[in-house]
């Protein structure tokens, strides 16, 4: 069968988002389908996010502003999966999109149905703290922001039809079944939370002040019902003292709940326990907990942070059971402390840190797609690449496979993203239709004739500020030589009548006076270049959101502001000029630096996609840190797999690979890098040019220091352990082996996890126990962080008689020597001071990075290391394996200690990133920039540190010596070197300074 | 001296104003309590106008139409039934509802309006005067009127009285009839949703409150308070105040 250039991404979440976004810019069509009425998932619901605090819609609504409006990407919502046939390379899969009474291409979202609706039904997005109406959209910021009307709750009373003056409302309008032709298809459903029985322990559903850690992030909320303040349910008083109870509905046996650790939990009752404390200071939370898995980048910092900073109390407990005390509605919590007494403590408020669960249409979903769930209904992924499901062409990323975080989501959404592009690359481009654009029209150096165009919003900005009013005097101001009012500036209808009026009245200057540029800018700037004009030539007042919605009791004075709002804009306008976007080639080849595991599946995924890679490694072999690695936790054999890479690595055509090689320099920047290599024994060159870099430089364990490492010849590390296990059969003649946990990992040096070492540990443990079952196994820990599915293994470990004692971190085990034998002296937070005869003293070192070499590369590709010396992506929630440097991608161990696994998905999602590049023959910048006046500037170098994305530098000046110079490709636009620069040299294009004095003159 | 109760009427125009003459042709005698106001059909009495009869200190109020199926202009008293059932339902939350009468008089029914007037009186003087006539009205059963007011003539009563009639008897915008059940969960609690609301708003007005004293007003839990605050909020009729200690006041905007 032909293969088909489109993709179908089931989810819109942040996950299918990210998935749709990178593959709608690598030049796939995409269908997005989302089961909801609008996208975002469960991201859009948070009020923040760990381990920096983010706003959650702050950093989520531009990506999903930027998936609505992308012309790649169809997203079609409230929709369902009927039928899927086909295989990889071409499906056609049955879609059913559910009717949603309103007409999407003619809502507005201006929201006045919802007002009017009588029939008030629960709100899922505030999770039933809040209620809604029965035509609603999920939040204020949703897109598309679509009003719907939930049938389940209409009563079909018509008033909404009757107050939409825009004519949305269809209570005829059909569901739609269509046929989608796509070459792949991503699975992105998210998760759904645990919901604790009704009859439950914990008093959910039962207790007003016992909530689930879902509905507290609605609490936390800004945009949630009680607008951020943290209130209880039952009275509305601030909780004082709100315990934290984990684990609800995870690492459960008892059948209620799930055996898995579902993986985010800690952190994010960390952070709802900060986060409380910081809006309402009198909340002092207390978190019970069995373990602290704080196992991701920079997240023991956090822990550490909620401790010491915010008072957050960890209690190492298991809560059994909730009551009321029916009087006050507080609630009694009894817990036995690690050390056996039992406590009776009243708390104001309960929140339950509930588990993860698979979607609840997994099993449909599963059926539909042809493809194998797991023991615990997620989707069944290949062993070494988690986002392949048991069928080829389909693959599935986010919690759809396995509890994970914002960061494992997306870049598990861009690792989906990577494989796509194996499969179909040669598609790439044939399904998407390039927009034919009439030639520019010149009006450099012509008066501006400007067109005004005010918006009456229906009623919503017409129903307060006197539009007509605010028309005529549009009219009346310097060079505006027409201006119009539409009952909707933004409908299809009036785009027409824009183009109309510029060619009538010759304008070259267009202003919308109406809702936000935020979302509607692109739109009429796409209007007013159909027409002939350039894009820049074009200026927003909004006098909706900031003016008419905020002063509705104040009709004159909003039609006021509405005056002085179009005034600023004039005099904006009068003052703007054309603005060319710079066109640059790309370089369609790929430097990968590090030969391990994660460089060289980036390697092979770019050959497979003919891009011409070179693969550049410091050791005289391949293969990095995998080679001391024998089989994962999980029972993947890692030797075969890497054996079978190196193979293909070596065979591949496209792959150049140096070793014994150094990066000697590297130059240029996005789509156009040139780098010279130093290789082999006999020191040769070799000089590339290369549009995109991966850094995939690995890290090293933790050679140790402490426990006589390195003196006593029983005292090995986990590596060396797993060779010997797996190389001879000298455990048979150990009695005793101790393993001690956190060598290197979460102390004063290394102060984070090293998040693989409690997995390593087991794995090993088990092997002895399989080798030699009477061999005495005891592991030391701190915490056992054995996230997501691994925990089986911890349950297995500990059925198999493994013994698990937790030490403290301020005494650590202390070793003493007798003759050849090893004594390890522990105390034991359960059980006192405890003597163990060891045979055997395993060490789990830590990962370390690297300052020295880090340091080096980073200087020389110009992007950060964080404190641990690990690269520092450009973003940590949302662009995980990008740099703020564009063009340069990080991926495995040289971003933060991980799994192969996830070192895998990370190597596939910096492809699938690079690929947004790549694909293109020349890459478009940002017409917005920065631009410098030689003449001016006198080269003091502050512009350069001050910018974020390295953009400048100071170059010769054939007349004025050292000065700045700006790369246009480089530059974001964001102006921090213009508004430091001593001499005024640089001025931001489309925001210059000319430009706003004007608009402080035109509001005074 | 007895107590001679002031009673108000709204009569239509075309039966039972017809029917209220015919008695006064027939010289049929009925108490002298009430004084009627006509209008031209019964559909045209807006609820607000009971609620209002009675704040401002009627003792009793009648609305009387053509009976059911013989309305001039067709349908308008099933529309006044609708109303006045609305308006019932309301009273009933405040304990207020004995105290106004829906009734059909036909314009042949000279006999059955002094009747039906005379037996309304007899109920009114039997009652007593109204606790909010006079000089010392009841401040908090006044409250309470003025609250259902406020809900009743707010756009969310409004929408579901107007197409009850429409939705429950023919049929919705779909097409469907809806269940009267159905409707008659959402409209029970709409009501009591809509008084609490604006009971709350009338308690505002006076200073303000925190959820907790708000509770012990209306007496119902501080819980359903909280969720009525989350609503007024949203509509921008009230804002977070102060804090009380831990505790949140609330004031009408």
């Amino acid at each position: 069968m032909e293969k088909v250039g489109a993709v179908m991404v089931v989810g819109a979440g942040i996950g299918g988002s990210q998935s749709a976004l990178d593959l709608g810019d690598s030049g796939y069509k995409v269908y997005l389908i989302e089961s909801t009425t609008s996208i975002g998932g469960v991201m859009a619901q948070l009020d923040k996010t760990f381990p920096t605090n983010d706003c959650a819609m702050c950093i989520v609504s531009p990506k999903l502003v930027e998936t609505g409006r992308h012309q790649n990407i169809d997203l079609s919502i409230n929709c369902e999966i009927l039928n899927v046939s086909g295989e990889a390379g071409n499906f056609t899969v049955k879609v059913k999109k559910n009717s949603l009474y309103i007409n999407p291409d003619i809502c507005t979202g201006c929201g006045v149905c919802g007002r009017n609706c009588p029939v008030e039904a629960i709100d899922l997005f505030n999770e039933g703290l809040a209620r809604y109406h029965a035509t609603s959209v999920k939040y204020p910021q949703a897109v598309p922001l679509v009003y719907a009307i939930n049938k389940e709750y209409c009563i079909g009373c018509g008033v909404c039809a009757g107050v939409c003056k825009a004519k949305a409302v269809e209570y005829d309008r059909d569901d739609e079944i269509v046929d989608i032709n796509v070459g792949a298809i991503i699975l992105a459903p998210g998760f759904d939370e645990f919901v604790p029985q009704a009859a439950n322990k914990y008093g959910y559903g039962k207790f007003k002040n016992v909530v689930t850690s879902i509905e507290f992030e609605r609490i936390l909320s800004a945009s949630g019902p009680y607008a951020g303040k943290v209130l209880r349910p039952s009275d509305g008083d601030i909780p004082e003292k709100v315990a934290f109870l984990q684990c609800i509905g995870s690492r459960d046996y008892t059948g209620e709940g799930q055996p898995y650790c579902s993986s985010v939990c800690c952190m994010y009752t960390a952070k709802e326990a900060v986060i409380a404390h910081e809006h309402q200071h009198e909340v002092k939370p207390t978190i019970f907990s069995m373990d602290i898995r704080a196992y991701g980048k920079d997240f023991d910092k956090y822990i550490i942070k909620a401790q010491e900073e915010y008072g957050v109390r960890y209690i190492r407990s298991r809560i059994s059971s909730v009551t009321e005390i029916p009087e006050t509605k507080d609630l009694r919590l009894r817990y036995e402390t690690e050390d056996g007494k039992v406590i009776e403590e009243d708390f104001n408020m309960v929140v339950l840190s509930v588990g993860l669960n698979p979607p609840n249409d997994a099993k449909y979903l599963a059926e539909k797609f042809g493809i194998e769930l797991n023991e615990y209904s997620f989707a069944k992924t290949d062993i070494f690449n988690p986002v392949q499901t048991t069928k080829a062409g389909i693959f599935a990323c986010g919690a759809f496979s396995q509890p994970k975080d914002i960061p494992e989501t997306v870049t598990q959404a861009s690792a989906a993203a990577g494989c796509v592009n194996q499969l179909l690359y040669e598609k790439r481009g044939t399904l998407i239709t390039e927009k034919s654009l009439p030639p520019e029209i010149f009006v450099a150096g012509q008066p501006p004739r400007i067109g005004v165009f005010i918006c009456h919003c229906g009623i919503n900005i017409g129903g307060y500020v006197d539009v007509p009013e605010v028309t005529r005097y549009a009219k009346t101001l310097p060079n505006v030589v027409m201006s119009d009012r539409n009952l909707y500036t933004c409908s299809a209808d009036t785009q027409g009548i824009i183009k109309e009026k510029i060619e009538e009245f010759h304008l070259n200057r267009v202003i919308v006076a109406s809702c936000t540029p935020r979302t509607h800018e692109p739109l009429f700037q796409e209007t007013i270049r159909e027409a002939g004009l350039n894009r820049y030539l074009f200026q927003m007042a909004n006098i909706r959101d900031q003016c008419s919605w905020v002063h509705m009791k104040q009709p004159e004075q909003a039609t006021q502001k509405a005056k002085d709002l179009v005034r600023m804009a004039v005099n904006k306008a009068r003052q703007i000029a054309p603005i060319d976007r710079i066109k640059l080639p790309v370089t369609k080849k790929a430097l990968v630096i590090g030969g391990g595991i994660t460089g060289m599946v980036a390697a092979l995924n770019f050959a497979s996609q003919q891009i011409d890679t070179y693969l550049v490694e410091r050791e005289a072999e391949l293969g990095g840190f995998a080679k001391y690695i024998y089989h994962t936790l999980e029972g993947g054999d890692v030797q075969a797999y890497l054996k079978d890479l190196i193979n293909q690595v070596k065979s591949n055509k496209f792959i150049n690979v140096y070793t014994n090689a150094e990066l000697e320099e590297l130059n240029g920047y996005i789509g156009n890098f040139k780098s010279t290599v130093i290789y082999g024994e006999k020191n040769e060159r070799a000089e590339f040019d290369h549009g995109v870099v991966v850094v995939a430089t690995g890290a090293n364990e933790y050679k140790p220091k402490e426990y006589l490492y390195g003196q006593n010849e029983n005292v090995i590390l986990q590596s060396e352990f797993e060779e010997m296990l797996n190389t001879d059969s000298i455990i048979k003649n150990k009695k005793s082996v101790v393993m001690i946990q956190c060598v290197g990992s979460r102390n004063e040096e290394h102060p984070y996890c090293s998040k693989m070492c409690c997995a390593e540990a087991i794995k090993n443990a088990l092997l002895v126990k399989k080798i030699n079952p009477s061999t005495e196994v005891t592991i030391l820990f701190r915490d056992i962080r054995t996230y997501g599915f691994k925990e089986k293994y911890y349950r297995k470990a500990r059925e198999e008689g493994i013994i698990f004692i937790r030490y403290d971190e301020n005494s650590p085990p202390e070793i003493s020597t007798e003759n050849s034998s090893l004594n390890v002296n522990v105390n034991s937070v359960k059980a006192g001071n405890l003597s163990i005869p060891a045979d055997l003293l395993v060490l789990s070192a830590g990962i370390v990075a690297s300052h020295e070499d880090n340091e080096e590369l980073a200087k020389m590709l110009k992007v950060p290391l964080n404190d641990d010396n690990f690269y520092l992506e450009a973003h940590v929630k949302l662009r995980p394996v990008d740099f703020a440097t564009e063009g340069v991608f990080v991926a495995g161990l040289a971003h933060c200690p991980k799994t192969i696994e996830d070192s895998i998905s990370q190597a596939n999602a910096a492809v699938s990133r690079a690929c947004t590049i790549l694909s293109k023959d020349e890459i478009e910048a940002e017409g917005k920039t920065a631009v410098i006046d030689v003449a001016r500037c006198i080269g003091c170098g502050m512009c350069v540190e001050n910018c974020a994305y390295n953009a400048i530098e100071l170059i010769e000046d054939r007349r004025f010596g050292l000065v700045a110079s700006i790369n246009q490709a480089l530059c974001k636009g964001c102006g921090a070197c213009s508004g430091n620069c001593r001499c005024s040299a640089i001025d931001i294009l489309g925001f210059t300074a000319e430009q706003i004095y004007a608009m402080i003159t035109g509001r005074l | 001296m007895d107590f001679e109760p002031k009673i108000l009427g709204f009569l239509c125009n075309w039966c039972s104003y017809a029917g209220a003459d015919l008695a006064g042709v027939s010289r049929m005698q009925y108490p002298p309590n009430i004084r009627v106001i006509r209008v031209m059909c019964s559909g045209r009495i807006d609820p607000q106008f009971i609620f209002e009869a009675l704040r401002v200190g009627a003792d009793g109020v009648i609305v009387l139409g053509c009976h059911l199926g013989d309305c001039h202009y067709l349908e308008g008293n099933y529309e006044a039934e609708k109303k006045f059932d609305m308006v019932k339902r309301f009273l009933k939350l405040i304990n207020f509802d004995n105290r106004v009468r829906l009734d059909w008089v036909s314009a042949s029914e000279g006999a059955r309006y002094a009747q039906v007037i005379t037996e309304f009186t007899d109920h009114i003087k039997a009652l007593g005067p109204s606790p909010i006539g006079g000089d010392n009205p009841d401040k908090k059963i006044l409250n309470n009127l003025k609250a259902i007011e406020d809900a009743a003539s707010g756009d969310r009563m409004r929408a579901l009285v107007g197409r009850e009639r429409k939705i429950t008897e023919q049929e919705n915008v779909y097409g469907e009839q809806v269940d009267l059940e159905k409707f008659n969960k959402v409209f029970d609690s709409a009501i009591v949703e809509e008084y609490q609301r604006h009971r709350i708003l009338v308690s505002l007005e006076e200073d303000t409150k925190s959820i907790k004293s708000l509770a012990a007003e209306l007496e119902i839990d501080p819980s359903v308070v909280l969720e009525h605050i989350v609503c007024l909020k949203s509509r921008g009729q009230i804002d977070f105040g102060e804090f009380m200690g831990i505790t949140p006041m609330f004031f009408k905007m």
